[in-house]
């Protein structure tokens, strides 16, 4: 019930291709996050699913038919914009209400839907103000009780949570994962945010440039990330990524390790640093080493209680087992 | 920053100016008053002393008055009407990219800046001339006789030459207010089901209801007032004569100053009550 595919899409305004022929499956019930920087064609993706933007060339179909020239209203998708996109004069009733009264639900039906997606959303004491007097996570949930209670097919989100507050964000982020489990419906989530993309997805999509770069589930993308790109995009902070010697000396352009998987010593190891900038989160603190003879510092995690100063003098090693190794074209070597 | 000192010197040179305006207002008010109290025909007897109220209570019930203000009101809701229907639909139609926006803008704009009296002339006679006029050039092309607008149709005549005249003022109001629409929200809408009918009543005309109050307002106040287009065209016959004409008349045409400035004394009193009355519904929009 919630089945989508893309089968070559391409889209192109007018000179500019901005997604290349591109395919992809979406399956029933999985939560999927499209990821990537600024500028990659996410939200272009979303809208071509939704319908919003007509597709240059390529099938789009949902659950096996084709939807490629099915309208948006059609489609039985529902989306939540990045600005919310609430009707400004209308009561919060009145918007959650406003899809079932173009679609011709009978009025108690209506209510039992809108009470029902007021109280899960926690919305019920505001069902009678405007938009305009709730908070940005209220504007928030009224958007998504408005999409849910169309009951689609798939919940298309484009950036939802990035006009949030980072409290604010993670329990925002909390509450699409839980409504996905009860719901058990097909969402798509637009983010540039990794952070949002690991915690949430059943399936990221990495995008670079309109281009697919790899599909997976987080732990997938984290363990065996297929180039360099989703190596240093996946992870949190960025993978070291080293080149020349270190890297010749493993049968690779480009080695990537993991903050997480640098183990550090005050007495001995593979190299010798002196420690720079430390970003302490409390319970883990991020080392920016500087290496002896290298000109980026490494980024190191080490427990929240590991006392090191600026400028101390420190021994870095990697667990080789951990170790990404890359070609000359920024492909893993398997 | 504002010290004492500064703020009453600030006082001091405003002054001149608020005098200034304050006299150019008050002097024609106080005269207007004066005069309506007053029999004062000039080229009979001249002030020939006080009448008390008997200009106000002649004024009303002469058999003009209702018809006037019949007209006056028939032409500000006819051209009120038309202006904000058509505004709406131009304004909609004038959002959409298309090639040649700028200059279709300009040229939409264009009739704004045209004076009244030249307007009005140019309708009369290249428009609306029963012999040489484009229109009856269009009926007789289509075989039907020529319409003699201002004796057959004169007051919706002057609705729309005066309609010609306001219509870019509206739309350019109300293009502004459209332009401000934030395009999720239409794409939310149809997302939501909603045809391109239902997306106008549900989205676009709320948006734009602001504009439209704010467009009503201004617009009555000064359709209250029009009085070249009827000069020119009809001069106030075939139930053309409004109350701004109607007074017209009664002060230069009878030359009676008392009279008129009784009637002039109602227009003051017309245009208040509908000015209260719009700037509640305003008040009303706003606080939303
Ligand atoms: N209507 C349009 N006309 C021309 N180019 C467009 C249009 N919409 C998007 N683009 C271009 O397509 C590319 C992808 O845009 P898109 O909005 O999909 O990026 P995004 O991945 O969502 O970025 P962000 O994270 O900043 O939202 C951009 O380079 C953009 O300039
Ligand atoms: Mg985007």
């Amino acid at each position: 019930m919630g089945r989508i595919t893309l089968d070559k899409v391409r889209k192109a305004f007018g000179e500019v291709e901005v997604i290349p022929p591109l395919d992809l499956t979406i399956e029933d019930g999985e939560f999927v996050v499209f990821v990537g920087p600024s500028g990659c064609g996410k939200s272009t993706l979303l809208r071509l699913i939704a319908g919003l933007e007509d597709v240059t060339s390529g099938v789009i179909s949902i659950d096996g038919a084709d939807a490629t020239m099915v309208p948006p209203a059609k489609r039985g998708l529902a989306m939540v914009f990045q600005s919310y996109a609430l009707y400004p004069h209308m009561s919060v009733r009145k918007n959650i209400a406003f899809p079932m009264k173009m679609a011709g639900i009978p009025q108690d039906e209506q209510n039992r839907r809108i009470e029902a997606a007021a109280k899960a959303l926690n919305l019920t004491d505001y069902l009678d103000r405007r938009p305009g007097q709730l908070s940005g996570g209220q504007r928030q949930r009224v958007a998504i009780g408005r999409a849910i209670v169309r009951e689609p097919a798939a919940f298309l989100f484009d950036e939802p949570l990035s006009n949030l507050d980072a409290a604010l964000r993670h329990g925002m982020r909390l509450e699409i994962s839980e409504l996905h489990k009860r719901l058990d419906t097909t969402m798509i989530y637009v983010t540039h945010d990794q952070v949002e993309a690991m915690t949430m997805a059943d399936k990221i999509v990495v995008l670079q440039g309109g281009v697919i770069e790899q599909v997976g589930s987080p732990m997938e993308l984290y363990r065996t990330p297929r180039n360099i790109f989703v190596a240093g995009f996946i992870g949190s902070p960025k993978m070291n990524l080293l080149t020349g010697e270190e890297a010749a000396k493993r049968g690779a352009h480009t080695v990537g390790i993991r903050p997480e998987h640098v183990t550090i010593s005050t007495t001995d190891g593979a190299w010798k640093g002196t420690v720079g900038v430390a970003e302490h989160l409390g319970s883990d603190t991020f080392l920016h080493v500087h290496r002896e003879g290298a000109t980026d510092p490494m980024t190191v995690r080490v427990d929240g209680e590991f006392s090191a100063k600026h400028g101390d003098t420190v021994w870095l090693t990697a667990q080789e087992e951990q170790i990404h190794k890359f070609d000359a074209d920024g492909l893993r070597i398997a | 920053m504002a010290t004492q000192h500064s703020r009453s010197a600030a006082r001091i040179m405003m002054a001149p100016a608020v005098f200034f305006l304050l006299v150019w207002m008050l002097v024609p008010l106080c005269m207007t008053l004066w005069f309506s109290v007053r029999d004062f025909r000039p080229l009979r007897g001249g002030d020939n002393g006080f009448v008390g109220l008997e200009n106000f209570v002649r004024f009303v019930s002469s058999s003009a008055f209702w018809p006037a203000i019949l007209t006056t009101l028939m032409i500000v809701g006819g051209v009120l009407l038309i202006s904000i229907v058509f505004g709406v639909l131009l304004a909609i139609l004038l959002d959409k990219p298309m090639w040649g926006q700028g200059i279709v803008r300009i040229l939409v704009i264009a009739p704004f800046f045209v004076m009244p009296t030249v307007s009005a002339l140019v309708w009369k006679n290249m428009f609306m001339d029963s012999v040489n006029g484009v229109f009856a050039h269009l009926w007789r092309f289509f075989g039907a006789d020529p319409v003699v607008w201002l004796s057959e149709v004169p007051t919706f005549s002057i609705v729309m030459i005066v309609s010609w005249q306001w219509l870019p003022f509206a739309t350019l109001i109300l293009l502004t207010a459209i332009q401000s629409l934030d395009s999720e929200q239409l794409e939310a809408a149809e997302m939501d089901g909603a045809s391109p009918l239902s997306r106008f009543f549900y989205i676009t005309l709320p948006h734009l209801s602001r504009a439209i109050t704010i467009v009503v307002l201004i617009q009555t106040i000064f359709l209250l007032a029009i009085f070249a287009e009827i000069f020119v065209t009809t001069g106030g016959a075939f139930g053309t004569r409004t109350l701004t004409y109607l007074i017209f008349q009664r002060v230069l045409e009878s030359q009676n100053v008392g009279l008129g400035s009784a009637g002039g004394v109602y227009a003051i009193i017309l245009a208040n009550i509908v000015a209260l009355f719009l700037m509640r519904i305003v008040g009303k929009n706003l606080d939303k």
